[in-house]
């Protein structure tokens, strides 16, 4: 058996900038995991049916845009239904200290604000990813 | 029939990704579930795709999957990606070509890593595309590496082979050491929109005149995906030669060839498994290799016991 941890990486929304996104999926393919790119102006849909073909570890969504509190709560909402109940969902970019309580709530695992060293996302990864 | 094979068989989509994983996982578990598929595979036209780095193969299938569900086919589609040699992770970046098809009922994507396999392809992939076929997919695409060089291999698993070349990529007996004229069954010239075009399909022409193997002649396509032309007109090709293929008997070699790749490929992978999976084997192999290194043993002799050992 040869299991190797699979990440999906969005960047939805409407701003275009992926160079934060970029940095973390190649530390974490230098950390040995598969990471799944998608691009651009994702729709919770489109991430949703990804990680599902995928059969995803981690959905990892990386938000600037302000619109992180609707977003998270349509992706979490359609992986209830779809029972995608093991996939750890994290989240990255600007996201306000105050709001990272009820985004746990609403099912996102972990949030990684600007500024924090790959090393802790790999290894929060590592960590939680359930064998 | 297991569950998890019936689902699949069902087309249930969780089901198909799962299974996808355990047998590029190398999961023994996966080994029942892909022997009750067998016999419900055999459906699907096999497409290969391939051509070097940034060539617009992505983009170029991303076309074709959407006018096939015009057509009212299902296409399932496997993008392979090199992976690290070093961390043996893997940036899986073609479905950035392709975002709103992962809404499209008819269409399943897998994005999948090389994890150490050369020749542009993945040793999972024939179970992966056994899954798609019996999981009733019509089409399925499979999108190799574009290193440039070493992925030949899919013209011994595809029905129809599409090598991709754009303009203004200059030397052709680059193209004929790659071996690229032997596996293309349809040229295609994409980025058509730009200069050149015309020159790159004369280049082709004259080397075709060299280098045509049979009866049939290869066709060459101009096409764009940036600008969605030639799509219909490819989409054409290939459908002629899947009628030539069946005319002239060469499906049933084109299989056989699929299949006889895919066994040798087997036995060697559970081979190799078994050799790993027996601790005292493996230990006599270490041990082996300590007297090779100090000149006591050669491989070949050591290879000999080895054998003896498997066989006894
Ligand atoms: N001008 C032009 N650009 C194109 C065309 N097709 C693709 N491209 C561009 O070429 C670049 C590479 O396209 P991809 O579809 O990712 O190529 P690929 O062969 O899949 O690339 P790899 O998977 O990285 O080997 C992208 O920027 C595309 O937008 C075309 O017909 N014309
Ligand atoms: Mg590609």
């Amino acid at each position: 058996m040869e299991k190797k941890i699979r990440v999906l990486v969005a960047k939805p929304g409407l701003d275009g900038h992926d160079r934060g996104a970029k940095v973390v999926c190649r530390a974490l393919r230098d950390a040995g995991m598969e990471v799944i790119y998608t691009g651009l102006h994702q729709t919770a849909e489109q991430i949703v049916n990804t990680a599902l073909q995928e059969d995803v570890d981690v959905i990892g969504l990386s938000l600037l845009s302000g619109a992180h509190m609707t977003f998270f709560t349509d992706i979490s909402h359609l992986m209830k239904k779809k029972k995608m109940t093991d996939v750890l969902v994290v989240g990255g970019g600007i996201i306000p200290e105050e709001d990272v309580p009820r985004l746990k709530k609403i099912g996102v695992n972990a949030v990684f604000g600007p500024g924090t060293p790959v090393n802790d996302i790999v290894r929060y990864i590592r960590e939680n990813v359930k064998e | 029939m297991s569950m998890l094979a019936s689902q699949v068989i069902k087309g249930d989509i969780r089901s198909i990704a799962r299974l996808i994983s355990l047998v590029e996982n190398n999961d023994s578990t996966a080994i029942d579930p892909m022997k009750e598929l067998h016999r419900f595979t055999g459906k699907a036209h096999v497409i290969g795709v391939t051509g070097v780095m940034g060539s617009g193969k992505s983009s170029l299938i991303y076309e074709l999957a959407k006018t096939y569900r015009k057509q009212k086919k299902t296409v399932g589609i496997i993008a392979i990606d090199p992976s690290s040699p070093f961390s043996g992770g893997a940036l899986l970046g073609d479905r950035i070509r392709m975002t709103d098809l992962s809404t499209n009922k008819g269409v399943f994507i897998r994005s999948m890593g090389t994890r150490g396999m050369l020749g542009g392809l993945t040793a999972a992939v024939y179970d992966v595309i056994s899954i798609l076929d019996a999981a009733g997919k019509d089409i399925i695409l499979v999108e190799t590496v574009g290193i440039g060089q070493d992925e030949i291999d899919i013209a011994k698993i595809a029905d129809t082979t599409l090598v991709i070349l754009v303009p203004g990529l200059g030397d052709s007996v680059q193209m004929i050491k790659a071996g690229l004229m032997e596996i293309a069954d349809i040229f295609i010239v994409n980025k058509a929109d730009k200069p050149g075009a015309e020159q790159t399909v004369a280049e082709i022409e004259s080397l075709l005149d060299i280098c045509e193997k049979s009866v049939r002649q290869t066709p060459i396509i101009k096409t764009s995906a940036k600008k969605k032309q030639g799509i219909s007109d490819l989409i054409q090709e290939i459908q002629n030669h899947k009628e030539y293929l069946k005319t002239s008997k060469q499906y049933e070699m084109r299989k056989r060839k699929r299949y006889e790749t895919e066994l040798y490929e087997l036995i060697r992978k559970r081979l190799m498994n078994y050799i790993y999976d027996e601790t005292k084997l493996k230990d006599r192999i270490d041990n082996l290799i300590d007297q090779i290194t100090k000149k006591k043993l050669d491989p070949h002799t050591a290879a000999d016991e080895i054998l003896h050992k498997i066989l006894k």
